[in-house]
């Protein structure tokens, strides 16, 4: 508490309320809805707004439909819920895997389906402050992990000035079904794919994603497709559960007799920003799923990938993830 | 630097923005209204200010489960859970899962007959998410009251005993009453 910086707070009960408050907090005023990466971010202060808008009294900021063609989740689900969604686990399983996997039930029933969007990343040097430097977290000042400990950080999608990789596993998930966000701002509503949605970190490491800071994401969508029922979420921890993923694969596949008519790969724990693999995709168009199709997809997936001084294993290990998630993926299009 | 003007009547749910917060909850049963600062967290309300000791402060960061309490029902890690955020609700400790008698829950009596516990610095935070895994019917299963209780770490291992109390508990739900 003492760490945390002082803040005013509101909670208002609409969307337009909370669209109108965002830019009368003062200096980086932001949105809060669980609080689970931006409250623990405060106290080690990392994270200073002047205010903050809590979204977690919006009822129309929670509202799940998904017996659609399309599926619609309010930003405000709590990830346990939509982890339990019958449409979801039916329809979707890598969707509910990629929810029920992360973190544990505790945090889950706190934190919401947008937040998660928009968690930061788990890299120590960048949570645990000065003395040590970080692009992300101070611009311009270094980057302690690459001469550091980067066992976990990402070998895709790096730069010379931040490796920190994307820690969640629902927009990883998402990218694999080319979800759609609709935010809104002051200026009105707008709809973009969450494969828009995160940035590579580049020269600005500390500018994440596309959103303007007065942008709120209402609701993610999520278009019919075919790949969804013979889906997986695979995640590789260092312990069996509530762990971070060193590396993921989200695959959902659409297999006609015995070949691959469309196959859709996304990353996860192994980039800096939810990776999508289109090349390892297009590897398996009109093959059949067998091991050595699935390994050589896994190793397309990491053909660029940039490893620094101690995570060079997540290249292996990324491969045989993506191969072992097409593998399962291919059994439950037997069904 | 208040654009709004301040919330004179206290309210934590009025739109616009406040330094000071006026809370109202129930805790454990009993009404609770409190003035406090938007940085504090349900956890530190618990134990410094309503003198709630047995709720946990491990980590303060969301990591071992130490601090795990129920809003309205459902488990929240207390030390991530802006006070705020419980204004107008109900929030159960482990003070008030015992009957009204003070003889202990089954799901307590149960980490004694079971040895799931060592320290017990942990214990508070297991059993009220021994309680929810219960409630939500996550405990079906041994693989399954694992995974539902992986958010609570016990750095004395007495990982078997939890897993065999909560389990003997839920059966004895299922079957019982
Ligand atoms: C110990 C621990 C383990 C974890 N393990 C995992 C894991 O394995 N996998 C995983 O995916 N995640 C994991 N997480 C991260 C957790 O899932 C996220 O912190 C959570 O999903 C964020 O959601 P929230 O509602 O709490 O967001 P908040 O913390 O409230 O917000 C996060 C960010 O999003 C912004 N924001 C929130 N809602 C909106 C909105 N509607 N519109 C615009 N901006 C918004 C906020 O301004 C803030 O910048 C873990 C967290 C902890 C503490
Ligand atoms: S990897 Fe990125 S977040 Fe981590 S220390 Fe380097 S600049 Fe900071
Ligand atoms: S004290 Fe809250 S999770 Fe550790
Ligand atoms: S009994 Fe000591 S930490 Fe669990």
């Amino acid at each position: 508490m003492l760490t945390t910086r002082p803040f005013t707070y509101a909670a208002p009960t609409t969307i337009a309320d909370a669209v109108a408050l965002i830019d009368t907090g003062g200096p980086g005023t932001k949105f809060l809805a669980g609080g689970t990466t931006l409250y623990d971010l405060m106290k080690l202060g990392v994270e200073t707004p002047a205010a903050v808008v809590d979204l977690g009294r919006i009822p129309e900021l929670a509202i799940v439909d998904t017996t659609g063609d399309q599926l619609v989740i309010g930003a405000g689900a709590r990830m346990c819920d939509v982890a339990e969604d019958p449409v979801l686990l039916h329809d979707y399983p890598a969707l509910a895997e990629s929810l029920s996997l992360a973190a544990s039930q505790q945090l889950r029933t706190m934190a919401t389906v947008g937040g998660n969007l928009l968690q930061r990343t788990r890299c120590a040097y960048f949570r645990a402050g000065a003395p040590f430097a970080c692009n992300k977290r101070d611009p311009g000042s270094g980057c302690a992990a690459r001469e550091g400990i980067d066992r976990v950080h990402a070998v895709l999608g790096v730069s010379d000035s931040c490796i920190a990789t994307y820690a969640g596993d629902w927009a990883v998930a998402l990218l694999a079904f080319d979800a759609l966000v609709d935010v809104v701002g002051p200026g009105g509503e707008r709809t973009l794919p969450v494969a828009d949605l995160h940035r590579e970190p580049g020269d600005t490491p500390q500018i994440e994603h596309t959103l303007a800071p007065n942008e709120l994401i209402v609701r993610i969508r999520v278009p019919p497709t075919d790949t969804g029922r013979a889906s997986t979420y695979l995640k590789i921890r260092d312990r069996e559960s509530y762990a971070f993923a060193l590396a993921s694969a989200a695959v959902g596949l659409a297999v006609d007799g015995d070949v691959v008519r469309n196959a859709r790969i996304a990353l996860g724990g192994v980039a800096t920003r939810p990776w999508r693999a289109r090349a390892a995709e297009e590897s398996l168009i009109d093959a059949p799923v067998t091991a050595d199709t699935a390994r050589r997809a896994g190793r397309i997936a990491f053909a660029d990938a940039r490893p620094g001084r101690h995570n060079g294993y997540k290249i292996e290990l990324g491969a045989r993830t993506v191969a072992n998630a097409l593998l399962i993926a291919a059994q439950r299009s037997v069904r | 630097m208040d654009r709004f003007p301040r919330d004179t009547t206290g309210s934590a749910s009025r739109s616009g923005f406040s330094g000071r917060l006026h809370v109202q909850m129930v805790v454990n049963g009993r009404d609770v209204e409190r003035d406090l600062d938007p940085r504090e967290s349900l956890l530190d309300l618990l134990r410094e200010r309503l003198a709630l000791t047995g709720t946990k402060k491990g980590c303060d960061h969301g990591q071992c489960g130490a601090c795990t309490v129920h809003i309205d029902g459902r488990r929240v890690l207390s030390c991530l859970t802006l006070a705020a955020k419980a204004n107008g609700a109900h929030v159960t400790t482990i003070e008030g899962v015992a009957a009204a008698d003070g003889s202990p829950h089954p799901l307590q009596q149960a980490f004694v007959d079971y040895d799931a516990l060592q320290c017990g610095y942990c214990t508070p935070g297991q059993i009220m998410a021994g309680l929810a895994c219960i409630a939500e019917g996550h405990a079906t299963d041994e693989a399954q009251i694992r995974e539902y209780l992986s958010g609570n770490l016990c750095r004395c291992g007495a990982y078997a005993g939890i897993v065999a109390a909560v389990r003997a508990t839920a059966a004895a739900q299922e079957g019982g009453c």
